[in-house]
């Protein structure tokens, strides 16, 4: 049997917000694909848009790299607006 | 159960001191309930073991459209029709999300469906049984799609990561099953003729025990039980959960003014449960040996739909190929 | 046979036709050509009954015999029903059962964008929201006529032999133009005179983007819906379609 691609798909929920993984299906191209994914993965109105990208284009992170890549950044809380102290009187900032 | 005596390949669960390094810290993981990631290395028993249990529970939803599939052309009202046909189209649905969440381990879906279609993989004994009248398709909501939820609702918190979003995604969506069959039940107890709930008590009749089976045989005679609540892949044991099943429906089937063919039913007092006769379990492994009133049936239309299909996945392969061929020029 | 005022006769036909076409769908379960699939083709069948109870109970209100919509569907005979023959056809191998969708939502999706603009407000309100159902169905069908016609030459004999089968029947999308003369003069069918011209529009675009010859202009032959002349099939299909209603009379599911 000619076997299908394996496509990720990722829907964007809301206006304004990020698309998200959902899932797979399978299709013999991306139009397909996207088709596919809208039955799929939108029944319930989930959403608006759909990307889809062959499983084989994506590239992750192994789990042995994990801390490499990832643990350098939790000590690093000179990046988030709570490590900053500043007087009551400044209010919201 | 939609899972049923899921082989892990383990006569034992093994204590972390004769464990290797890796294996320690993947089962220390689990422990802290810390979900696993396709990508995160793990036992080889474990990724085996899900993908037997994944796909089963894949295979149950797909073949299990094919009971209601038989009444959905027969449906009795517009109402009833629209609401089988979501159904049903929800158990597709389910299908691929588990099939989506075993393919992150590595499987291939075309293949584990030909070990179905060849009789190497299981699904649920349950869809081999036949459905005879149209209460069946309250009862498969009421009882089959409940039995499945009270696996399903723990199964959220599985270690794998993928399973588990799986199941939530499905738990979510299959709210409404169970609550359609049961009314449509209920309507036909309250508003229906003595035809109709006549056709209530026989199908209840039919697929009280048949249900009860769902959940695997009793945890003596669970080999593989230990080791797969041990990678919490299972949460609960068999009885346990078939405990909270029956607790939870007798209720309801009171309500509804039926029976259940158990003489042996009584409630305990004293432990807040129902007892319940004895379960015939030669009828369970003869089911699981494929010779259940319709095994032969169901995977032979299973299988095909899947050949008689082979050309029209391979026009869309070949069209596509064209396209993109004709595209780059 | 009981026939109706022509407004009434058409949303019949719309109804029962979508009616039909659901129920041809219900039959797949279980059996299209990969798992995907099953989700579309029941998608589109779920669109479909839902269009035409909507059909079908504005059909009832103006037959006003205290019949409901369900009534309608599951205790009218064949020759009550006014389905295009086209969609009670059997559903054959999976190219005879996209020929038929596709000559059927071609001609719905003409239909439909045609009733959108309808003077009569529920005609419109129920053509604006089933259209960009339909369209989304076209869409699907189309791609499916193209990929099985220009895809492997087992696909393009089979989808062509499939086009040639049931091209028989696409007689009946030239309605008789006295029935809707009057209401396309009245505003309640727009451009209902070029309903024909738009759907061999589609038609003949797609199927040449799928590499298949267009048979000659069906002949038209006393069989017709719209009247209650229908094939064999459709009694066949209203028997296990009716069955539980007609079973049990007194019923209530």
């Amino acid at each position: 049997m000619a076997d299908w691609t394996l496509f990720e798909v990722f829907v964007r929920s809301k206006h304004g917000l990020n698309h998200k993984h959902v899932g797979s299906v399978h299709a013999a191209d991306a139009e397909m694909a996207i088709e596919n994914a809208r039955e799929l993965y939108t029944r319930r109105s989930e959403g608006v848009s759909i990307w889809v990208v062959p499983s084989t284009a994506i590239t992750a992170t192994a789990s042995d790299e994990k801390e490499a890549l990832f643990d350098p950044a939790d000590d690093k809380v000179y990046r988030h607006a709570s490590f900053y102290e500043l007087p009551d009187e400044v209010g919201h900032m | 159960m939609y899972a049923q005596m899921v082989e892990t390949g383990s006569k034992g669960v093994r204590d972390l001191e004769s464990m290797s390094d890796q294996e320690r810290a993947f089962q220390e993981r689990v422990d802290a309930d810390i979900k696993i990631e396709a990508k995160n290395w793990m036992p080889e028993a474990y990724r085996k073991t899900l993908i037997r249990q994944i796909s089963q529970h894949a295979h149950s939803e797909i073949v299990g459209m094919l009971p209601e599939g038989n009444w959905v052309t027969r449906a009795p009202s517009l109402k009833r029709k629209l609401q089988l046909m979501a159904k049903i189209q929800d158990e597709a649905g389910h299908g691929l999300y588990l099939y989506s969440a075993m393919e992150t381990l590595g499987a291939d879906r075309d293949e584990e469906v030909q070990k179905m279609h060849e009789g190497k993989a299981k699904y649920s004994s349950i869809f081999n049984y036949p459905t005879l009248n149209w209460a069946d398709m309250g009862t498969i909501g009421w009882l089959v799609d409940g039995a499945a939820i009270v696996n399903q609702v723990p199964l959220q918190r599985t270690s794998y990561g993928p399973y588990a979003r799986a199941m939530i995604r499905v738990c979510k969506e299959e709210s409404f099953h169970q609550r359609q069959g049961y009314e449509i039940l209920l309507h036909m107890m309250t508003h229906g003729n003595e035809a109709q709930k006549a056709m209530v008590q026989d199908s209840i009749n039919r697929f009280w025990w048949p249900v009860l089976m769902m959940f695997g045989p009793s945890d003596a005679n669970s080999p593989n039980s230990a080791q797969s609540m041990a990678w919490k892949i299972k949460r609960h044991s068999n009885d346990e959960l078939r405990q909270r099943f029956i607790d939870q429906t007798i209720p309801q089937l009171q309500i509804l003014g039926c029976t259940v063919p158990d003489p042996d039913l009584k409630y305990n007092e004293e432990t807040g449960h129902w007892e319940f006769g004895d379960i015939e379990w030669s009828e369970f492994y003869e089911v699981l040996k494929g010779n259940g009133p319709c095994n032969k049936e169901r995977v032979a239309q299973r299988k095909k739909a899947i050949d008689e299909g082979a050309w029209v996945r391979e026009a869309a392969v070949a069209y596509a190929k064209k396209k993109q061929q004709r595209n780059a020029a | 046979m009981t026939r109706y005022d022509d407004l009434t006769e058409l949303l019949l036909q719309l109804g029962d036709s979508a009616m039909v076409q659901a129920q041809r769908l219900c039959e797949l379960v279980g059996g299209a050509p990969a798992l995907e699939e099953e989700v579309a083709l029941m998608n589109v069948g779920l669109d479909l009954v839902g269009q035409a109870r909507n059909w079908l109970e504005y059909a009832a209100e103006r037959i006003n015999d205290g019949r409901t919509a369900d009534d309608l569907v599951f205790l009218r005979d064949s020759s009550d029903y006014c389905n295009l023959l086209l969609v009670e056809l059997p559903n054959g191998d999976f190219g005879v059962t996209i020929a038929k969708q596709f000559l059927f939502d071609s001609w719905h999706y003409a239909m439909l964008q045609s009733l959108s603009g309808s003077s009569d407000e529920r005609i419109a309100a129920v053509a604006t929201k089933s259209f960009k159902e339909v369209t989304y169905h076209l869409r699907r069908s189309s791609e499916w006529v193209k990929r099985l016609g220009d895809g492997t030459d087992e696909s393009h004999q089979r989808m062509q032999a499939a086009i040639d089968q049931v091209w028989h029947y696409s007689f009946e999308f030239s309605m008789p133009t006295e029935h809707l003369a009057a209401l396309e003069a009245e505003g309640v069918f727009p451009a209902a005179s070029t309903v024909h011209e738009r759907w061999s529009e589609t038609v003949k675009a797609v199927l040449s983007e799928a590499t298949l010859t267009q048979p000659e202009a069906a002949a038209r032959n006393y069989l017709s819906g719209r009247e209650g002349l229908h094939t064999e099939s459709l009694g066949y299909i209203l028997a296990e379609m009716q069955f539980l209603p007609r079973a049990y009379p007194d019923a209530n599911w």
